[in-house]
């Protein structure tokens, strides 16, 4: 700081910074990209522990004898699922209370924005079954959930078999603390909302559901199951839940350490682990599941039922059962022992999962890259926006260079505040446009034009979008006239400073997102002025803009996914992706779609604005 | 049917006694009048078994029609639950009456839900007066340490309950003695005393160490005073409220070292009568454990011209037959206690074992042997149930074995229960770590009548309660309260307390929500596990509830006509305590694990961060010219004499 108080070393020091401003810039950009990916190197990780002393290794001895018949249980509730043509409410209330369980139900029905096309569905009506399983000598207090979607088809039917057969397993036991809860929710994602609205008796999405009648007490953790084979190879667990939150990193840890006890293969993102980590190919399969899971977060969708626990404080996570060609097997009965030694170690827990990480990256099972490692990167490229920021400044302080006749140009340097503020108010309203048009405008559009809702839905938005970049250069000149130099430089200024403070918000709570956001629009934001070559930069930074940025992503997971898909294919499932997101903001909260209407894209359509300044 | 009723103000609630049919299977025309002490509104000790169906009862009317005569002398309006049979009384009335007296029994009840219900009382009377620096210092039946706590502490009347897991009303119906989860102690003292709170502290800290609990937890942050759920329930009409204290513990774990001070304060200690059975292993491995201590001052006889103390010990216990037995379903004193019976206690005047067999009129449902000839009836919580009575100290009951060992195997796993008339529920609605709210729910499922419910929330001050927030609908429609009282809470002082008088509509929900915000504690403030949560404990709701017998008055077929034309009115109602689950609320909580960490980033933040950053906005820096050497000021001198601009 002395450096600063002394005016010598502070101009010397600025001068340094403005004259090598895009050189620093560039190594900065550079450099958190790197360190970006070598977070997935191995020797970079850390490798997880247990640090719930709860749950501390070997404590507790699985003894789930009866997998055959959850498989016979599960094959039982497939007939009676063909045959009510839905979820058997009936048979499974009546097979919960024959194992000694309390049984409620809870209805709920939603009505979609506009048909949701992936799944098939648009007024949803549904019920979801619950036993309460109450532990002797436990005042209802703690409770813990497993639970197990009842979706259509030959779907997940041993799940609930296997739900069911723990179910009456754990009810002969006497060492339960906490109440367990068996739930088996219809349409995946919904029925769950409906329920853990109805539990927590709150309305966040204006759902309709009956109030539940039965509870347990605050819920410690929950287990999700999708099981849809009598035997699996390898069980996946998926972390990922709604807005990019994750578990307490203990759950994952859990499931490893079980995983590695009984000898299951254990994935996630569905790679194994591998141990060649100093080989090019190791590394890089390190790097496609750390980046799966960043994509995934990202996304800021639920990525399984257990995701909309997470809102609600309670750590949860999927388990999937995966039936690949591998040679080694996994009977439902190994299963039902890792689930049974899971929940024996959860029901120890003393206090809720607190004591590991709660922000946390997978590049494997076994190893995690914790928010301090991971936040270097994201600030060297949130450094950028502040060095250019400087610059300008800088150059906004100076005083303005005399013309060749002595008289500076006098209204440059009173840029006022209108030339700023237009420009702010105009592409936020077209924001606004962005986030509301697209829902009101469907009726219409769909008595307009022969699409379908949904296209409807997912067209405007893109129309709209594609207007927006017309819109606020051309309103600007027609509200304020002529643009002046000093203009675009403090417009760019406050557009950096609201890019920084944006990004640095997003990365905190998401940090996927807000580094996938980061690499784009940082170097957009970085290079624009109006000198540059106007259709070059026109190209680049569209190219650079949220809506490209999504749709490179979805080429790159399908990539990552080793399941690359052709242009066409890529554009249709951008367009679904583009749905799902206007959808899971509606029906379960997610704040992608608002975040990236409301906020991210007028952030770029100010530098959109400056571009064409003039 | 004879009942007693007193009146009382609106919110106090008219507590109704019982008649008790006794019949002697033997002797069916003999019935006897009660000679013992008597008990007015004695809500909670009569309280029996609740939940038959309608039908059973009429069925079991008419069965036992022959053999009922209907009592009105105002002897049975006191009664107890207790029935004596004709030839003990007998005895008892020969001989003087001893000062001291001492009761035991149990109550065996197979539930609906395949559980088995066991609740002991132990009862100990003495006429003495420990008040009036009367120094009481022979002890015979009563024990000495409760004893010296009564006369030096002043009680009047003294409830303590623990109790380990939740009674489930749904399942299981009413139990006898209701109780929540945790520990609750409710004491009324003399009006003599002039320091209620200190006596209470003090009171706390030795009853502490009697039940080796942690009753020393009890202070001025969870006490309360309410002014009408807690009455007192024996002699004395004491209704000034501030010589009342409530708390309940809710954490409280109740284990062995629970049951060993409560079983050392029975005469017979656990050596011989029903206390054999007391064996903490297996009470332990139950679904459900409660044990509790009531004192009160009860009447002598029917006149009440003499008082004397009374003592009951009662511990209640659910067992699990899904856990013990291996899909038999059988029961037996053996599998249950790991014991059997083969005396009564020598100083109790009466020892029973009763088994319920209301359901089992017929012996379709279950069996039970060895059989007994003695059965009994009584009228407890609106219900009318059958009672098998073994007579502990009949030698004949043990048989040529010596020993007793009850036995009931099932036949079928039949029978529905009556859904218990009231039932409540509450929870935590809401997320993040902010604000909640509070809902009460409360079910009456009555099918044509209203009854009024108080409903007692004691809240911890770190739940600041948004009382404007208060609403009570039932049906849909807004509920007003009839009576609302409400201490609102100082923080670190004392909690929230709010009584409320609800009318709860036939066959309805009613459901009471209150906001609240969590407070941030002090750091010292959180207990060792501070991300377990915080308990705030149960709420009780006390209600007269319609009898299920007079629920029965429109079901006219099986019954006489000339019993069945007047609708039944309050004689009809009984006294019921329902106590909610307790709630699990997390406070916003700071991460303990890195104090360290937080310090000392602090520390650089405020040292060196903020002091330059200060330092570089609020000071303006300007580069000094170095002083110039003498020859250029004089050379300055000159020239600004001259008129020239200096150098």
């Amino acid at each position: 700081m002395g450096l600063l108080s002394d005016p010598n070393r502070r101009r010397a020091l600025i001068n340094l910074l403005t004259r090598l401003n895009a050189p620093i810039c560039v190594v900065c950009y550079i450099a958190g990209v790197t360190w970006f990916m070598g977070l997935a190197f191995e020797p970079f990780t850390l490798r997880t522990y247990m640090s719930e002393n709860a749950m501390g290794s070997t404590m507790v001895e699985e003894r789930f004898p009866s997998g055959e018949r959850a498989v016979a249980t599960g094959r039982e509730f497939a007939a009676h699922k063909k045959k009510v043509g839905g979820m058997p409410v009936e048979w499974l209330v009546k097979t919960m209370q024959a194992r000694g369980m309390e049984v409620y139900t809870q209805r709920f029905s939603r009505t979609l924005p506009f048909p949701d096309e992936d799944k098939e569905r648009y007024l949803v009506k549904g019920t979801n079954v619950y036993g309460i399983l109450r532990a002797p000598r436990a005042p209802r207090t703690e409770a813990l959930v497993l639970s197990a979607p009842c979706t259509p088809g030959d779907n997940n039917n041993q799940a609930v078999g296997l739900l069911l057969g723990l179910a009456q397993y754990f009810r002969n036991q006497v060492y339960w603390a906490k109440d367990i809860i068996f739930l088996v929710n219809e349409h995946d994602l919904i029925g769950m909302q409906a329920w853990l609205e109805g539990y927590h008796h709150t309305n966040t999405t204006g759902m309709d559901w009956s109030p539940l009648q039965g509870r347990g007490g605050s819920i410690q953790a929950a287990l999700t199951l999708e099981l849809s084979s009598d035997v699996v190879t390898s069980l996946d667990l998926v972390l990922e839940g709604l807005n990019g939150q994750l578990p307490n990193l203990d759950l994952a840890n859990l499931f490893y350490a079980f995983c590695q006890k009984i000898g299951v293969l254990c994935t996630i993102q569905g790679k194994l682990q591998r141990n060649d980590w100093d080989s090019v190919s190791g590394y890089s399969h390190a790097v496609q599941t750390m980046m799966l899971m960043v994509m995934k977060q990202a996304s800021g969708r639920p990525w399984g039922d257990h995701g909309l626990f997470l809102r609600y404080h309670i750590e949860a996570a999927t388990i999937k059962g995966i039936n690949s060609f591998r040679q080694y097997k996994t009977d439902t009965t190994t299963i039902g022992r890792l689930l049974e030694g899971m929940y024996r170690k959860l029901n120890n827990l003393l206090e809720r999962l607190h004591q590991s990480y709660f922000f946390y990256l997978m590049p494997s099972l076994s190893h995690f890259v914790s928010i301090g490692y991971y936040m270097p990167a994201f600030g060297l490229l949130a450094v950028i926006l502040l060095l250019r920021a400087l610059d300008l400044w800088v150059q906004l302080a100076a005083p303005p260079p005399r013309t060749e006749d002595g008289v500076a140009d006098v209204e440059q340097s009173s840029p006022g505040p209108l030339s700023v503020l237009t420009p702010l108010v105009i592409s936020h309203l077209t924001g606004v446009a962005l986030y509301m048009l697209p829902i009101q405008f469907q009726e219409m559009a769909v008595a307009q034009f022969p699409v379908s809702e949904t296209e409807a839905v997912v067209l405007t938005a893109i129309a709209v979008y594609t207007s927006g970049l017309a819109l606020p250069h051309n309103t600007n000149r027609l509200l304020s006239g002529e643009g002046t130099e000093q203009g675009w430089r403090v417009l760019k200024l406050v557009a950096l400073l609201y890019l920084a403070v944006l990004l640095g918000c997003t990365a905190l709570i998401n940090f996927s997102l807000g580094f996938i956001l980061a690499l784009t629009l940082v170097p957009a934001a970085a290079f624009v002025t109006p000198h540059v070559p106007k259709f070059l930069s026109a190209f680049i930074l569209v190219v650079l803009s949220p809506a490209f940025t999504l749709l490179f992503s979805v080429f790159f997971f399908q990539e990552l996914q080793e399941m690359p898909v052709s242009f066409l294919d890529g554009w249709l499932l951008y367009l679904s992706v583009i749905s799902q997101g206007i959808l899971d903001h509606f029906l379960y909260g997610s704040l992608v779609y608002p975040l990236i209407a409301l906020l991210v894209y007028p952030c770029w359509l100010l530098f959109w604005n400056i571009l064409f300044w003039k | 049917m004879a009942a007693h009723r007193c009146s009382r103000p609106v919110w106090l609630f008219i507590l109704c006694s019982l008649s008790v049919f006794v019949i002697a299977g033997s002797h069916d025309t003999t019935v006897t009048h009660e000679q013992r002490a008597g008990v007015v509104d004695d809500p909670q000790t009569a309280a029996e078994t609740a939940g038959q169906t309608a039908e059973q009862t009429a069925a079991e009317e008419r069965q036992w029609e022959a053999t009922e005569v209907r009592e009105a002398t105002p002897d049975d309006a006191a009664a107890e639950k207790q029935d004596t049979p004709a030839p003990e009384t007998v005895v008892l009335q020969s001989f003087p009456q001893p000062k001291d007296d001492f009761q035991e029994e149990l109550v065996v009840r197979p539930l609906h839900s395949g559980d088995i219900y066991a609740s002991f009382q132990f009862r100990t009377q003495w006429e003495t007066d420990f008040m009036r620096g009367n120094k009481v210092s022979h002890y015979r039946l009563f024990p000495k340490s409760l004893g010296q706590v009564i006369s030096k502490f002043s009680v009047r009347e003294l409830h303590i309950s623990f109790t380990q897991g939740y009674w489930r009303t749904m399942q299981w119906g009413q139990p006898f003695l209701p109780s929540p989860p945790g520990a609750e102690l409710w004491v009324w003292f003399q009006d003599s005393v002039t320091d209620v709170d200190a006596t209470w502290k003090e009171l706390t800290n030795v009853l502490s160490g009697i039940f080796c609990a942690s009753l020393n937890f009890i202070d001025s942050t969870n006490t309360v005073q309410p002014s009408a759920s807690f009455k007192p329930l024996g002699t004395g009409n004491v209704t000034d409220h501030r010589f009342l204290r409530y708390a309940t513990l809710p954490r409280e774990i109740v284990c062995t070292e629970n049951l060993t001070p409560w079983k050392k304060l029975l005469p017979c200690g656990s050596k011989t009568g029903l206390a054999v059975l007391l064996k903490s292993e297996k009470l332990f491995h139950s679904s459900f454990h409660s044990q509790a201590v009531h004192i009160r001052p009860v009447c002598q006889d029917w006149q009440c011209k003499t008082t004397s103390w009374e003592l009951r010990q009662t511990l209640n216990v659910v067992f699990d037959l899904h856990n013990s037995g291996q899909g038999k379903r059988e029961w037996s004193l053996f599998k249950m206690f790991s014991r059997t019976l083969t005396e009564a206690c020598p100083l109790a005047s009466s020892s029973k074992i009763y088994i319920d067999i209301t359901d089992n009129p017929e012996g379709e449902q279950f069996e039970l042997s060895p059989a007994t000839s003695l059965l009994s009836q009584a009228v407890v919580l609106g219900d009318r149930r059958t009672f098998s009575v073994y007579d502990l100290t009949q030698p004949a009951t043990f048989g040529s074995v010596r020993s007793l060992n009850l036995l009931i195997r099932w036949k079928s796993n039949e029978g529905h229960m009556l859904r218990p008339l009231l039932h409540a529920e509450r929870y935590v609605a809401g997320y993040g770590l902010q604000t909640g709210e509070i809902h009460t729910l409360m079910y009456n499922y009555h099918p044509y009548r209203s009854f009024p419910v108080l409903l007692l929330d004691t809240v911890p001050w770190y739940l600041r309660l948004y009382i404007h927030t208060l609403t009570v609908t039932s049906k849909g429609k807004d509920n007003q309260p009839s009576y609302i009282h409400y201490q609102p809470s100082k923080d670190r002082v004392r909690p929230h307390l709010l009584e409320m008088l609800v009318q709860l509509p036939p066959n309805s929900v009613t459901e009471v929500t209150v906001q609240f915000e969590r407070a941030l504690l002090k750091w010292t403030e959180y207990t060792p596990d501070p991300n377990h949560g915080f308990y705030v404990g149960s709420s009780v709701i006390s209600a007269l509830v319609p009898s299920i017998v007079a629920m029965d008055t429109n079901n006219t077929r099986e019954r006489p006509l000339f019993s069945s034309f007047f609708p039944c009115k309050e004689e009809s109602s009984y006294f019921v305590r329902v106590y909610t689950e307790p709630l699990l609320v997390n406070l916003p909580t700071p991460d303990f694990s890195m104090p360290y960490n937080v310090i000392c980033l602090t520390c650089t933040v405020v040292a060196v961060g903020y002091g330059s950053l200060y330092n570089l906005l609020t000071r303006s820096f300007q580069i000094e010219e170095p002083s110039p050497g003498l020859a250029k000021r004089i050379a300055n001198v000159i020239r600004k004499m001259r008129g020239v601009p200096p150098l």
